[in-house]
């Protein structure tokens, strides 16, 4: 159960620990009625998901003058589509036109506290409490509109933000007019239902994005379209490793260009100018000498490496006992699984601007997380946190990987040192270099299956690829599921660059290795790989997911390998179950895998716009065709020799299956993740319909045509 | 190496001196305040930089500017006539074609090039001629349906 605190006007400073407070916020919105809304129980949840909660979750809705709503919040819109579900919540609840609906979202000035937009928590979480304060605002409404035409409340009703009395049609009120000359700040005595499900209007409708038409014309604004007089864009000098010491620095060949700035300040060397090639042009010139230290460390060594620098295990899941399942079991099949390393590639790379406007900086962000930003701009600067300002912007793709702010730190310090609006924009070699990656990883799984088909054991240990998406759902008597290293970073000397979270952490990786076995152990049972998953589970809302994409699939029980290309796997992530089936076509001459359809169920509970749910399983689906198959990053030690999209092949055109999709009807009337679960299957997926083509297992991705090919030919 | 050159941008005549190397991505997007046109790899491998020249789709990061002089350049911003969209602009709205939309302009301008080459392309063809312009956040099949769409909505030749 997550609690929701919500209150009118008093004590919402209290619980406000960094954004604005409510007499700032009345001060700069001014009239209208305004509720704040707070989650701030999550003792319930799970620690994998607990380590990425927010320790607050707010949000200002307003009611102003000419009766439009504005909802303040700090989470921001990277193509997710919250901009539009979330505004739908505000329109079901507040009963008013979607059209009416303003966001603001990630200005650090306007919007009270955030911790990110990540972990597909904005509408599981942030959802209900949002819903809760325009029910909160259409109940305050309700009580001004039953003073003003003298008609008791429960014969009210509300139509596009008109109240009206429900046996007078004629004697009505806008919210508009209600709120008119007014500074409305109310508390009721009592919490105001949320609306059943039978009678929403808005909520479970498909709706287009409300961004769609700006984003059509160029005029969206993302943080490196933004201009400011007098503006200098950042060229900065980086080391050609992460373990690169710097020996000397000659910077006398660019050290008199008029127009030309040239910063040193400890670690940061950068160049200035009003034209960001000759910026790029003049830090060429600058001659460095640095020390590199050899490595053997590269994407094929990494995995004994990671075995080697494992810490302690911590065991998250145990049940029975594991001697015993093998010793009832048929066969016990042994399998260690590697997963590499994986670039977010935003199509826009990090960028910020930064500027000083007296003892202020103001940050424009290609960010997931703008308090995170302005509290490290506050820190690093030696500033009080009232003193920067993060502005709003739209980002251009950010699948965990711009909760990382570095490229705002620099700017923030380049403008600070400089005097000057800077803009920073990074190279695509500097994202690939600076990026926080999927971590690499290894999984050993150990597990035993009865002659009668029953998973009898389940020994699992996952090494650096995290917790979420560990624990296993099946219905296994003898398990255990052990984790060494929990989170997607780990300590120093364990990955040669920064790693961080990739939509969905953790789980793509646990569940390629869970699934891929799952196959493995059909196979020896001989049963149908779906049958052998309805047969080990008792989790009805798996089995009916199952259920429904078999059925759109029109699965036909096969014995893998069967030639036809068949793949299946399941999940759960983000409080979302789905399944996935595939058919893919292998060429057995170049290992080339072509993966021809996919279809998915998903059950995520409520579903707030299922056209938006249904575009991020389809994006979702896209997406992880490439780390399942192309997506490559290839170093030695800390110098990254990816640099760019000819190496790093992110799906494109030609990879593109038929793809269906499912929303399952679901007993869960709360909203569950979105953006991220249906992304989880695919490792598995593709592998298991690689398998039932060609016999040939697969155990590391991405799945490379020559690993496709050397697998083929150890089958 | 100073050196002037006029062109025409978004349908209006233009002046430009170019005081050293400068690739028309950078120009349009400093000098002329065109903030459609989007900087994405900077070496022509994404695509999110495409704007037409002479009507056909070519990556600016990779056009030296002054090879613009006396020819015709259109960016998003100038695609739509008379306060209205495109129609590939309108079909990539009515399709959702789009998430983060980062690289949204300049997969619409390599589907106008697409288009003006082959007015009635299947899918096979749509794909083919959308390959190498790259998205990230998987809005691909709809992207293909805009594009369907607005080859449709455009027959008799707009």
């Amino acid at each position: 159960m997550i609690k929701i605190n919500q209150r009118i006007d008093k004590n919402i400073s209290g619980y406000i620990p960094d954004g604005i407070s409510r007499r700032q916020f009345l001060k700069r919105l001014g009239g209208g009625v305004i509720v704040a809304v707070a989650i701030s129980d999550f003792s319930d949840l799970e620690a994998a998901v607990l380590q990425e909660m927010p320790t607050d979750l707010n949000a200002f809705l307003r009611v102003s003058l000419d009766g439009r709503v504005t909802c303040f919040t700090g989470k921001i819109e990277m193509g997710q589509g919250v901009v539009t579900s979330l505004a739908q919540m505000i329109a079901e609840e507040l009963d008013v036109q979607l059209e009416n609906v303003d966001m603001v979202m990630g200005d650090t000035d306007l919007c009270p506290y955030d911790r990110g937009t990540w972990g597909s928590m904005t509408t599981r979480f942030f959802g209900p409490a949002l819903r809760s304060a325009a029910a909160e605002a259409r109940a305050v409404l309700i009580q001004m509109a039953a003073e003003k035409l003298k008609v008791p409340v429960t014969q009210l009703k509300v139509e596009n933000g008109t109240v009206m009395d429900s046996n007078n049609p004629k004697s009505k009120i806008t919210y508009a007019e209600l709120t008119k000359g007014n500074k409305i700040v109310k508390t009721l005595s009592e919490k105001p239902e949320l609306k059943d499900p039978s009678q929403f209007k808005v909520i479970g409708k498909s709706v287009k994005r409300m961004d769609g038409k700006i984003k059509v014309t160029g005029e969206a604004k993302f943080a490196g379209d933004i201009r400011l007089p007098g503006m200098v864009y950042a060229s900065i000098f980086r080391p050609p490793s992460h373990e690169s010491k710097l020996k000397s620095l000659d910077t006398t060949a660019i050290d008199h260009i008029e127009g030309l700035t040239l910063i040193r300040d400890n670690d940061l060397v950068a160049v200035l100018h009003e034209d960001p090639e000759y910026a790029q042009a003049c830090l060429a010139k600058i001659n460095a000498v640095y020390d590199t230290p050899d490595s053997t460390l590269n994407e094929n060594t990494i995995f004994d490496h990671l075995l080697k620098m494992a810490p302690e295990g911590e065991m998250v899941a145990e049940g029975g006992n594991l001697g015993e399942g093998e010793g009832m079991a048929k066969k016990v099949l042994e399998s260690e699984y590697h997963d590499g390393y994986y670039s977010h590639s935003p199509m826009e790379p990090h960028t910020a601007l930064a500027v000083m406007e007296g003892d202020r900086m103001k940050i424009w962000a290609s960010t997931q997380s703008p308090f995170g930003l302005k509290s490290e701009v506050a820190q690093v600067l030696g500033m009080s946190p009232d003193k920067v300002h993060v502005q709003p912007a739209f980002v251009g793709g950010g699948f965990g990987g711009k909760s990382n702010n570095r490229q705002g730190v620099e700017a923030a310090r380049l403008a600070k040192l400089s005097g000057k609006p800077v803009m920073l924009v990074w190279t695509r070699r500097e994202e690939f270099a600076y990026d926080a990656l999927r971590p690499a990883a290894v999984i050993k799984i150990k597990s035993g299956v009865t002659s009668a088909g029953k998973i009898a054991s389940w020994d699992y240990k996952v090494y650096f690829a995290g917790t979420r998406g560990a624990s296993q759902f099946y219905d296994i008597p003898n398990h255990k599921t052990t984790v060494y290293n929990s989170g997607w970073r780990a300590r120093e000397g364990v990955h040669p660059f920064a790693t961080g979270a990739w939509r969905a952490p953790g789980n793509n990786t646990n569940t390629f290795a869970r699934e891929s076995h799952i196959n493995f152990l059909a196979a020896e049972a001989g049963v149908d790989p779906l049958e052998f998953r309805l047969k080990n589970l008792k989790d009805e809302r798996m089995i009916e997911t199952l259920k429904a994409v078999a059925d759109k699939f029109g699965w036909i029980p096969l014995k893998s390998p069967s030639g036809k290309g068949y793949g299946i796997a399941c999940g759960t992530d983000a409080g979302a179950y789905v399944a996935h089936m595939a058919e893919v076509k292998v060429d057995r001459q170049t290992g080339h895998v072509q993966v021809l359809r996919v279809v998915c169920a998903q059950d995520m509970g409520l579903v707030i716009n299922p056209q938006g749910a249904t575009i991020q399983m389809e994006g979702c689906i896209t997406m992880g065709l490439g780390y399942a198959l192309s997506e490559e990053i290839k170093f030695t030690g800390g110098m990254m020799h990816t640099r760019n999209f000819d190496t790093y092949k992110i799906p494109r055109f030609s990879m593109l299956p038929d793809i269906q999709t499912v929303l399952v009807k679901s007993k869960d009337t709360n909203a569950q993740g979105g953006g991220e679960p249906a992304i989880i299957c695919m490792g598995a997926l593709i592998a298991n319909a690689i398998y039932d083509a060609t016999g040939a297992r697969l155990f590391r991705m991405p799945m490379t045509p020559e690993r496709v090919l050397e697998a083929i030919k150890k089958s | 190496m100073k050196e002037t050159i006029h062109f025409e941008l978004n349908h209006q005549a233009r002046e430009l001196v170019l005081e050293r190397d400068r690739t028309l991505l950078w120009v349009l997007r400093t000098d002329f305040g065109l903030t459609g046109t989007k900087f994405g790899c900077g070496l022509g491998y994404c695509g999110a930089c495409t704007v037409l020249i002479d009507n056909k789709p070519v990556r600016s990061c990779m056009t030296d500017a002054s090879l613009v002089d006396g020819k015709k350049v259109i960016t998003i911003e100038g695609l739509g006539a008379n306060g209205k969209l495109h129609p590939i602009q309108e079909a990539f709205a009515k399709n959702d074609a789009l998430q983060c939309g980062y690289c949204t302009p300049g997969m619409i301008l390599a589907a106008y090039g697409l288009l003006s080459d082959n007015p009635t392309p299947d899918r096979r063809e749509i794909r083919e001629g959308l390959e190498e312009n790259l998205c990230r956040c998987g809005a691909h099949k709809r992207i293909i349906d805009a594009v369907e769409m607005a080859a449709a909505d455009m027959k008799g030749g707009k």
